[in-house]
């Protein structure tokens, strides 16, 4: 699957890192972000990705404020990078 | 730029330091703007490649568990202290990044002189104060930024200027002082101004990696909670509200015109800390007393006594003196009480090979009495075998302990005989050394003139130790 220009950019949410705060849905400028019908693992409703129209913009992650709920593909990302 | 934006290697992957359930997530209420300036704080860690040197102080607030996030030194201070106790890290450890990480509470109430007396000095950390116009932590009562017309528990009906006089405007204030390097203030709550606030933050730190001097970042930020609204309402209030009173901009940067500098770590062994306050170092200790003390003499514990002006006291502070430069552990503590004036004095000294645990002496191991009350007041607490030095001119019984080496010496008439009564006090001190062996004349002459404060007295005092050593040797 490396390197497939197909699956870059996207937006990955923890579900249950989220807080259901919403700024992540707000701050989209593609819209892509919605908050979901069931309640995590602490009771918040958690922000998800529509799957597909995701830009990489950043703008979510950097108006989330927990560390860990937002990861931000973003094109021609390949995963070897991570490891 | 990285391809991927995820969570900073400046996090733990895990809060283990955090009590509970959901050690992977933070304290923080949802939208809260702690956790965003957080993010921003550790990326720029991870990016400049400073973890391994960075130290940073949690306050008290909401943001008082940092300490739990951020894969750094860590350091919680009482409130509004931090900047006094990152000046004293970044002074003992200058090619440390010191952070000062503060609420409006923190820093502009409780702490308000102590971040103007840092930013007046000019220490070199970096300061970011979270200002979100609240005491978030404690259930939202109003701070010195609240805004005028802002309802807070303690403001009911909004502040008022009357009442409560006008918000703080901390860079405005700051930026008055001639010291402080960089002063900047931004805010969160759009993507635009996130960014500004990323690259202030990125600002401040950088400029103490070129050691450049004081930089303070004021970041606006949101307290839903506190604030009674959403999220979304909340960094609306801040982005329509809030910056009408807090105006954003550079308030001062003069990191252009600072040189770039590296900040040398200080390097502290035994040897350059005795260098540095002058004593030698243990090794020399031995070798400067001539001869070793009897074990009954060793690692002496002293009262010394007498009346105000008999030099009591400088007879302590000489003996710990010389003892410091012979390379003993010393110390000296006066005591005295309301009867300074006119009546007793007295002081503990320590002289040791050992670490000293307590510089107070309740049971000493040698009482130096100089006149007849002291005896009568100390003898009892000498322990048994111990040894009571005592001025024979003043007084006229001998002290009735049998289980002491007790030694009278007339030392006021020695004294009067060299033309000055007043240096009875180095009589005894001569005495002292001449029966211990704890020093040897050539050390304590040596320090003379760091005690003694008058140059033209030394030989005097000089000509008084010799006598008093004469004396018990003879
Ligand atoms: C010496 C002392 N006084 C008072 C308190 C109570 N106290 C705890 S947090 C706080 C205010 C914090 O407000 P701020 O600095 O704005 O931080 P925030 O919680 O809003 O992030 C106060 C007064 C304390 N912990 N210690
Ligand atoms: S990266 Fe940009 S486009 Fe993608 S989900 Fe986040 S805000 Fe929307
Ligand atoms: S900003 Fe973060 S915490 Fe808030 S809803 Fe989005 S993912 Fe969840
Ligand atoms: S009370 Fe305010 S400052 Fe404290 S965590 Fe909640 S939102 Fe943040």
């Amino acid at each position: 699957m490396a390197g497939n220009d197909q699956e870059y950019p996207k937006v990955v949410i923890r579900e249950d890192e989220c807080k259901g705060c919403g700024l992540c849905i707000v701050s989209c400028p593609e819209n892509v972000l919605f908050e979901q019908k069931h309640l995590n693992r602490q009771g918040f409703h958690p922000a998800g990705y529509k799957g597909q129209g995701c830009t990489g913009c950043t703008f979510c992650f950097y108006q989330c404020p927990e560390p860990g709920a937002i990861t931000v593909y973003k094109k021609g990302y390949v995963e070897e990078e991570v490891s | 730029m990285a391809k991927v934006l995820q969570k900073a290697n400046s996090f733990y992957d895990i809060y283990e330091r955090k009590s509970g359930m959901n050690k992977d997530i933070t304290h923080y209420c949802p939208g809260c703007g702690h956790g965003v300036l957080h993010k921003l704080i550790a990326e720029a860690i991870d990016d400049f490649d400073i973890r391994d040197r960075t130290i940073l102080i949690s306050p008290v607030g909401c943001s008082v568990f940092a300490y739990y996030y951020f894969r750094v030194g860590n350091i919680q201070a009482a409130h509004g202290r931090a900047p006094a106790v990152a000046t004293g890290i970044k002074r003992a450890m200058p090619h440390s990044i010191v952070i000062s990480y503060q609420g409006d509470g923190d820093l502009a109430a409780i702490g308000g002189n102590n971040i103007m007396q840092a930013a007046n000095r000019g220490e070199k950390i970096t300061v970011f104060f979270v200002n979100n116009a609240i005491y978030g932590m404690t259930g939202g009562q109003m701070a010195p930024t609240t805004i005028v017309g802002q309802k807070t528990t303690t403001s009911p009906y909004g502040r008022k200027p009357e009442n409560e006089g006008y918000p703080v405007r901390m860079c405005e204030l700051i930026s008055t002082l001639e010291a402080p390097l960089y002063v900047e203030r931004v805010a969160l709550g759009d993507p635009r101004h996130t960014n500004k606030v990323r690259r202030a933050v990125r600002r401040g730190l950088k400029n103490q990696i070129e050691n450049k001097g004081f930089s303070f970042v004021e970041v606006l930020s949101v307290c839903p909670s506190g604030w009674k609204m959403t999220s979304e309402q909340a960094k609306d209030w801040l982005q329509e509200e809030m910056v009408k009173y807090f105006p954003l901009g550079v308030y001062k940067d003069e990191s252009s015109k600072v040189e770039t500098t590296e900040a040398k770590p200080h390097v502290f062994t035994i040897d350059n800390i005795n260098e540095n306050l002058s004593i030698p170092t243990r090794e020399s200790a031995s070798d400067k007393v001539e001869k070793k003390p009897q074990q009954q003499y060793r690692n002496p514990k002293l009262i010394i006594a007498g009346f105000g002006g008999q030099g009591v006291l400088m007879l302590g502070l000489g003996l710990a003196q010389a003892g410091m430069e012979a390379g003993y552990q010393v110390s000296w503590i006066p005591s005295y009480g309301p009867e300074m004036r006119g009546g007793t004095a007295n002081c503990h000294v320590n002289l040791s090979t050992e670490r000293i645990g307590s510089p107070t002496v309740s049971q000493p191991s040698l009482l130096i009495a100089m006149n007849a009350p002291s005896l009568d007041k100390f003898e009892k607490q000498v322990v048994k075998n111990g040894m009571i030095l005592y001025n024979t001119s003043l007084i006229d019984k001998k002290p009735e302990r049998s289980d002491i080496e007790s030694v009278g010496i007339p030392a006021t008439e020695i004294a009067d005989e060299l033309g000055n009564t007043r240096v009875a006090n180095m009589v005894v001190l001569g005495a002292y050394i001449g029966l211990t062996g704890i020093l040897d004349k050539k050390t304590l002459f040596q320090a003379l003139p760091k005690f003694i404060k008058r140059n033209a007295m030394i030989p005097l005092n000089e000509k008084a130790i010799e006598r008093g050593i004469e004396f018990v040797q003879k």
